[in-house]
């Protein structure tokens, strides 16, 4: 029989009594046209008077779009899962499942001139930034037409204002600070969201990130994605303070409900507010849940029960619950929602497609992009000193 | 016209004296500047080019930098294009590398390079891999500088020579500059180039004037990142050095002249891409190699080139085996004979020269 770690169990029960059905609630306050509830137990505070507003809502419009972007997540990692275990993805594949709330809640509230990173659980925020499945999908297997022609693989993904995909665990944090720091030089009013999880909350580099952040008010919003583990490795065994929203005693930080997608809406919109009227960066902590194990090559069941992975599924699933809450609320019909299920499965079999089909770069293209700028003359050394590749601008 | 133990009184400093006398004695002067200057002035000049270039590190802005390679730049540019840092190498490093990815050319400053331990990672995998693993869509354009290798009397932790570790690494340019000029032309075109540069200076002689033409001093003098020079013309062996290194070579080539041995000095300039063209022609001359440097022998930059002309035709040309002069194999003592005695002096060179030619 597995031993469930006590943080485990300690940690659903502390889920459970947290949120309460708000079905009533709902279908109250729902009148016409809007999904809206409220949300008492969704946040928790440091160093704040007040913050951000307990009462959620949404119209059918975004209700919609919100349920189709957290599907697509869902799918294109489980679409993921079935290519690595077919081996058509090697290295590293880290899931998002389960997170979904966090990228399309954040994202709801960006301006679309602000910046993100995160590190190596980035696929849902690669398709939230940007990135269509096909650019994520063929870029896991390798091809051409993924978003980094196949060099960077699962953990190096990027776009406009969407730096990685970072494979070191906490140095994307002060690389998020930097960026806040040019949008602040530049004089623009955008904020960079610095994502890490809670194994990457203890870095030391994040600290002396939160400090020159704070000395120089980045608008820098640091967002602790907290799943309970850090590898294999409970929050409780990893950190003396697990409340990592109060991690630092000069920078305020709000908890919150990671898995309701307007509650992360409402406190995202709260800390860039925060952010852009130049009183310095915020940390944000999103209680949050993954479903798969740290990588495709951990089952993720021994460090935790499966039951606790099911009653998560259960009871706190960001995507079901949000569904119901919009069927609750008259905004749509089931019918509507297996429509856009359909979608998404046409979406993610199209990215399928591209992906286990296209080709590869050339092999001549492995000494391409070393330099932005090669010198006239430049040529790299292949595998031996009969092999050597000029380089023209 | 003040007597010379008064300038020293007034002014303190071998520096202004040296240059009180050369304005004094040579009527029509010869213009000269120090290393230093060279590169205060090439960052001053570039902070006024480009408004999205600054200069990041600790004390480099109140305190006109450790080693006052900033001086005055805080006082005419401000803060918040001379920015102070705490003492966190891994954090700055890292936020410097970050504000390159969002289009600022930062320059980052380590007070010395053996503090960029703290923040390597950062040099290395945040900012050289990622143009190549962003399949070209982040560019980092990023100057890492700072003093390199041992300087007088500071021990073993202070003392480290960068230069083979980060000229390994695809996805740097690493620069190791000699002269005023080397300084001037090679930290401008560091700052205007988007890729990452390693720019590794040499506190021992930040000090030391150097003659600079009116071309060297102009605003948009640039050379050339991945061209060596020829210091000194000679045809009866190479000596191929950087840095400090030149130095004992130039010293140790005015000493063989009067024994009627010519050394052909290449200043290398630049690591990584290193131009082994240069030293390949000289060698196809002179027939014969000595490399200098001030670093550690194992997998040093003599072993780098000496495998490379190896590899090549000019092996061929060779009428004797190469070898290497470099720092000894331990870390670097405190007491002066034992320091002096860890680092390649003239001595070392006039000896590999001469088993070299045999003579």
């Amino acid at each position: 029989m597995l031993r469930l770690q006590p943080n485990g169990r300690q940690l659903l029960q502390q889920q459970q009594q947290t949120f309460p059905t708000v079905v009533s609630t709902i279908r109250k306050a729902s009148s016409g046209g809007t999904l809206e509830y409220d949300s008492p137990k969704a946040y928790k505070l440091h160093m704040l008077e007040q913050g951000p507003s307990t009462h959620v809502s949404c119209n059918r419009e975004e209700g919609l779009d919100f349920y189709k972007k957290m599907q697509v997540v869902r799918r294109m990692e489980a679409s993921a899962n079935n290519m690595y275990k077919s081996k058509l993805i090697r290295g590293f594949c880290h899931l998002y499942s389960g997170q979904e709330a966090v990228c399309v809640g954040m994202k709801a509230a960006m301006d679309k001139n602000d910046s993100l990173i995160t590190a190596y659980r980035a696929h849902g925020w690669t398709f939230m930034m940007g990135v269509p499945v096909t650019g994520v999908l063929a870029e896991l297997t390798g091809r051409k037409t993924g978003c980094a022609e196949g060099r960077g693989g699962s953990m190096h993904m990027y776009a406009p204002n969407f730096y990685g995909g970072n494979g070191i665990v906490g140095a994307q944090v002060p690389l998020g600070a930097g960026v806040a720091f040019a949008h602040k030089y530049r004089g623009e009013s955008n904020v960079c969201v610095a994502l890490y999880g809670d194994g990457a909350a203890n870095q030391g580099q994040v600290f002396e990130a939160f400090n020159m952040a704070k000395l120089w008010s980045l608008p820098c919003i640091f967002v602790c994605e907290n799943n309970g583990y850090g590898m294999g490795t409970s929050t409780q065994r990893a950190s003396a303070n697990p409340n990592f929203y109060t991690r630092c005693e000069y920078i305020p930080g709000i908890w919150v409900d990671g898995m309701d997608v307007l509650a992360v809406r409402e406190a995202t919109r709260f800390a860039r507010d925060w952010c852009t009227s130049g009183k310095g960066p915020m940390i944000m902590e999103m209680a949050t849940y993954r479903y798969f194990g740290h990588s495709m090559s951990d089952p993720g069941t021994s460090y935790r029960t499966r039951e606790e992975i099911q009653d998560v599924r259960k009871s706190r699933d960001p995507i079901t619950s949000f569904r119901e809450k919009v069927v609750q609320a008259n905004l749509a019909t089931e019918e509507e929602f297996k429509n856009i299920d359909n979608e998404v499965k046409k979406i993610i079999e199209d990215a399928e497609n591209h992906a286990q089909n296209d080709p590869e770069l050339h092999v001549d293209e492995l000494y391409s992009h070393v330099y932005s700028n090669p010198p006239p003359g430049f040529k790299i050394r292949g595998c031996d000193n009969f092999t050597y590749k000029e380089i023209s601008k | 016209m003040k007597s010379v133990k008064d300038l020293v009184k007034a002014h303190g400093s071998i520096i202004l004296l040296r240059r009180s006398l050369s304005l004094t004695t040579r009527a029509l002067a010869e213009k000269t500047i120090t290393i230093r200057e060279a590169i205060t002035q090439a960052m001053d000049e570039e902070i006024t080019r480009d408004d999205r270039v600054f200069l990041m590190g600790e004390e480099v802005a109140q305190y006109d930098g450790a080693y006052k390679m900033s001086k005055g730049l805080w006082k005419k540019h401000g803060d918040k294009r001379i920015v102070d840092t705490p003492i966190t190498e891994m954090g700055f490093a890292g936020i410097a590398t970050g504000a390159a990815m969002a289009g600022l050319r930062p320059i980052c400053e380590f007070m010395t390079f053996n503090f960029s331990m703290q923040a390597i990672d950062h040099v290395i995998n945040s900012a050289a891999k990622t143009y190549y693993m962003s399949s070209g869509k982040v560019k980092v354009p990023i100057v890492f500088r700072g003093p390199n290798g041992a300087a007088a009397g500071v021990a073993a932790q202070h003392s480290q020579d960068y230069s083979t570790w980060y000229s390994q690494c695809p996805g740097l340019k690493v620069i190791a500059p000699y002269s005023a000029e080397d300084c001037r032309g090679l930290l401008k075109a560091a700052i205007r180039d988007d890729d990452p540069v390693v720019f590794l200076e040499n506190e021992l002689i930040y000090g030391q004037q150097f003659a600079i033409s009116d071309e060297a001093l102009s605003p948009d003098f640039v050379l050339p990142i991945g061209k060596g020079k020829i210091e000194r013309e000679g045809k009866h062996i190479t000596l191929a050095s950087y840095s400090i290194g030149i130095k004992i070579c130039l010293e140790a080539a005015k000493e063989l002249e009067q024994n009627g041995i010519d050394c052909e000095v290449i200043n290398l300039r630049t690591l990584r891409p290193l131009d082994e063209d240069i030293i390949k022609t000289s060698v196809k001359k002179t027939h014969h190699l000595v490399t200098v440097e001030f670093g550690w022998p194992q997998c040093s930059i003599g072993a780098e080139i000496i495998a490379r002309i190896c590899e090549s035709d000019a092996f061929d040309y060779l009428d004797a085996p190469p070898i290497r002069v470099t720092g000894a194999d331990v870390p670097l003592a405190y007491a002066k004979t034992l320091e002096q005695n860890s680092m390649p002096q003239v001595s070392n060179v006039l000896k590999s020269v001469k088993k070299v030619l045999n003579k």
